[in-house]
């Protein structure tokens, strides 16, 4: 069956903040000028909102420029942050808290809202439909499209019912070719087709290497008398040794609902590292469980997060396309926050690609003059020194550095640390390391991988090609075991890499596809890089409420 | 001839539901809905009938909130002709919505009916029976295969003992099993083409129906959580277990 086509003048991949604003804005300037504009965003996830995870304070602004009337169009913004606590936790059972003062004033949250990132696109994508545009979650896009001159010019999305030997089931459908004038790829951190385009066109040749964490999240019902809307507590040090960078967070949002995380860095070096055991010993800290007592966890989910900010800032234009939001780096790590910049990068994306349509097909580079005058790009240009001083000087130390950089200095201080090496070089030899001794899960504040998976609704058709795909499939046991204990077994949140013991005695590395949850951290961490995540079959992945 | 289906947006079938804390029912906030996966196969079925040539049109009908349209058009995009809702915020007993369905029998004059045999979330198994009923129409429920012979149709039905083959009279009602067939992928052209399809909006009123609930619930509870089981090092030790502990033998 040969794949049929359908032409869009933009064709959005991924229905997230930078995406929907993306396909909102190019509406609203079509609306405004009374053109007709056709504009689709596909999107892998089963709805929209079901992939979508994140802490989340959101700051406003970029809401407040795509829709100033956000409010009475029922944005579910509910929960403004009342109280900001920051703590650096110095053991399993002490914390200082950090007075306010000495906090780097990227870590305010005056006027800022405790949301769920989810509930926000769901949100997003209303307003984007009743505006015209078309939106068809459960299609993922797989291939990138190039015309004859090497220019994107559109996206295939992946073809459904193929069986896990490749052969086609009764079921098979062929993928579709959506093409387009333009196509922004809105994927979020490290997204499969962003990375080929990457590397085709040398867009990260100038840049550092993207810096990345994993962020893995909880959402708990708790006790109404101990819930305090607004609340926003951050946290440093312990789970976490010296040489493991990250942070810890609890929001109090609506509904007597707390979330709560752990964000590790992925340039950890010791290979014994769980992220997802030092986010479950993490809530035993007093701080976090005298929340957590008596409450019932509901939801759980994790996804890297492209924290290399500034410095590791790609092209973010090429011939017949953009990258936007996380799937460049927007993120501003300075402020643990990426929502406000991948919406503004979306806006800014829209605006550069309307008017490069009226003026009759124009080339993109306009896009990189665009962001560099929007305030994102001052915002992250302002915070460039905050992730390599933590890198470099630890949380204490680089704590100070960025207190004096962000308050005294504004972020304008005459020079700029960089932090050169790529996270998955950084991993020291098993034999050098220490070996973690985690506690046991005691199945009421913390439990165990695979009852949370459970919680995160994650399905995939079963029969069908694994979507993580390993270059070389002898390197886990040959090269990846004997010098790192393959860390896959450990960074990976779902369970899915596992060497098991067999029978004969020998050893076999088992992928368990359908536990994915699509955070992407196998792709960024492997030490031999050898893992590519794929996108599965439409609409297969986590189906996250309220995340 | 045409074919009626009725569809009902219920929890997906991944999602792990959950209890709300005050026991009123379960959570529904920003959860992912879907077609319950038995109306699908309902909706296939009558797509095919119509690929064979039998059926001329198929209308897909839906009753509840007004978010229900995403599933008539899902439904559009398998390949039914067009939709009627039925909107209503309340939540009805099977009781109610056999009532209502009975009423666009009536107006639609199918010559089949086709709906899942229950719902994953309430699993009452009950509306097409009562649809039967009220109608007076021949049922064959649970059924495995259907096919249309000479003004009749015939229905294999999964019976306790092993599988049963009806021939019913036409107009008939037919409630789908698991087995019936797999149904297929919506194509992102079809639902397109979905979303032009005529979708006709009405209320219970219309119909002149009393939907006022015959049933009240009175508290929802998650069922008890299992306790964790132990290994045991031998036959004998659980024998012992068994006998002093368990004291089942």
């Amino acid at each position: 069956m040969k794949r049929e086509a359908m032409e869009f003048d933009v064709v959005i991949v991924g229905a997230g903040p930078a995406g929907l604003s993306a396909a909102i804005r190019l509406m609203q300037q079509a609306q405004e000028k009374a053109q007709e504009l056709m504009v689709c965003v596909v999107e892998k996830g089963s709805e929209v909102g079901a992939h979508t995870l994140s802490g989340a304070v959101l700051e406003p602004r970029a809401l407040n420029e795509l829709f100033p009337d956000w409010k009475d169009r029922g944005a579910p913004l509910h929960t403004p942050v009342s109280q900001d606590e920051i703590y650096l936790f110095t053991g399993p059972e002490d914390a200082k808290k950090i007075p306010n003062g000495l906090v780097p004033k990227t870590m305010h949250n005056d006027g800022n809202f405790v949301v769920s990132v989810g509930n926000l696109c769901r949100w997003l994508a209303e307003q984007a439909e009743t505006l015209g545009v078309e939106i068809f979650p459960g299609f993922a896009a797989a291939e990138i499209l190039f015309d004859a001159d090497g220019a994107v010019k559109g996206i295939a999305t992946g073809d459904m019912g193929v069986g896990e030997d490749g052969q086609h089931k009764d079921s098979y459908m062929p993928g579709m070719e959506l093409h387009a004038k333009y196509t922004v790829f809105a994927e979020g951190c490290r997204g499969h087709l962003g990375k080929q385009l990457m590397e085709r066109f040398e867009l990260d040749k100038d840049a550092d290497p993207q810096h990345y964490g994993i962020g893995i999240k909880e959402l708990w019902d708790i006790d109404p008398a101990k819930h305090q809307p607004g609340l926003v507590i951050h946290g440093g040090g312990w789970p976490l040794d010296k040489e493991t960078n990250g942070g810890s967070f609890l929001y109090h949002a609506e509904n007597n609902q707390v979330v709560l995380g752990l964000i590790v860095d992925l340039s950890y070096s010791n290979p014994y590292v769980s992220p997802f055991e030092e986010m479950q010993r993490m809530k035993h800290h007093p701080v976090f469980k005298q929340y957590l007592e008596g409450g019932k966890r509901v939801s759980y989910g994790a996804r890297a997060i492209a924290k290399g900010g500034f410095n590791a800032l790609p092209k973010m234009h090429f011939p017949g396309g953009l990258l936007v939001g996380c799937d460049a780096g927007t993120l501003n790590f300075a402020k643990i926050k990426g929502t406000h910049t991948a919406m503004k990068s979306g806006i800014v994306s829209a605006e550069t690609i309307f008017f490069a349509i009226d003026q009759g097909g124009l080339d993109l580079a306009a896009y990189a003059e665009a962001f560099e005058a929007s305030w994102a790009y001052d915002e992250l240009y302002r915070s460039r020194n905050f992730g390599p001083a933590m890198h470099k000087f630890g949380t204490l130390m680089g704590g100070a550095f960025n207190y004096v950089d962000q308050n005294w200095f504004k972020g304008k201080l005459p020079f700029t640390l960089r932090d050169r090496t790529s996270d998955y070089a950084q991993l020291k030899p098993a034999a050098e390391s220490n070996k973690i001794d985690y506690p046991k899960p005691d199945g009421v504040i913390s439990f165990d991988k695979l009852s949370s998976v459970f919680l995160s609704s994650t399905n995939h058709e079963e029969d069908q090609p694994c979507h993580l795909k390993l270059k070389n499939p002898s390197i886990p046991l040959e090269r990846n075991l004997p010098l790192f204990d393959e860390p896959a077994q450990r960074y990976c949140p779902a369970g899915v890499y596992e060497v098991v013991d067999e029978e004969s005695g020998g050893k076999r590395f088992q992928i368990n596809a359908q536990n994915c949850l699509h955070c992407k951290t196998c792709d960024i961490k492997d030490p031999s890089q050898n893992i590519t995540w794929v996108a599965p079959e439409g609409a297969g992945g986590p189906n996250y409420p309220n995340m | 001839m045409k074919i009626l289906v009725s569809v009902k947006r219920v929890v997906d079938f991944n999602v792990k539901v959950r209890v709300k804390p005050d026991g009123t029912g379960v959570d529904l906030g920003n959860v992912k809905m879907a077609m319950n996966p038995f109306c699908e196969i309902a909706v296939e079925e009558g797509v095919r009938l119509k690929e064979q040539g039998i059926a001329d049109e198929v209308v897909v009908v839906s009753i509840g909130p007004k978010a229900c349209q995403e599933q008539i058009r899902t439904a559009m995009a398998l390949g039914a002709d067009r939709g009627i809702q039925i909107e209503t915020d309340q939540e009805l007993d099977s009781l109610a919505v056999a009532k209502l369905l009975a009423k666009v029998v009536e107006e639609e004059q199918p010559g089949l009916v086709i709906l899942g045999k229950q719902s994953i979330d309430s699993d009452n198994n009950q509306t097409g029976q009562m649809l039967g009923a009220l109608t007076g129409m021949p049922q064959g429920t649970f059924a495995s295969e259907v096919n249309l012979v000479e003004g009749k149709v015939e229905v294999t039905r999964e019976v306790d003992g092993g599988l049963q083959t009806l021939s019913l009279n036409l107009p008939a009602i037919v409630t789908t099993d698991l087995r019936l067939n797999e149904p297929r992928y919506a194509s992102l052209p079809n639902f397109m083409k979905a979303k032009r399809k005529p979708l006709d909006t009405k209320s219970p009123a219309d119909f002149g129906v009393d939907i006022s609930p015959r049933l009240k619930t009175l508290k929802v509870e998650p069922p008890a959580e299992r306790q964790a089981g132990i290994i045991v090092g031998s036959v004998d030790e659980l024998v012992e277990k068994l006998k002093n502990e368990a004291k089942v033998i």
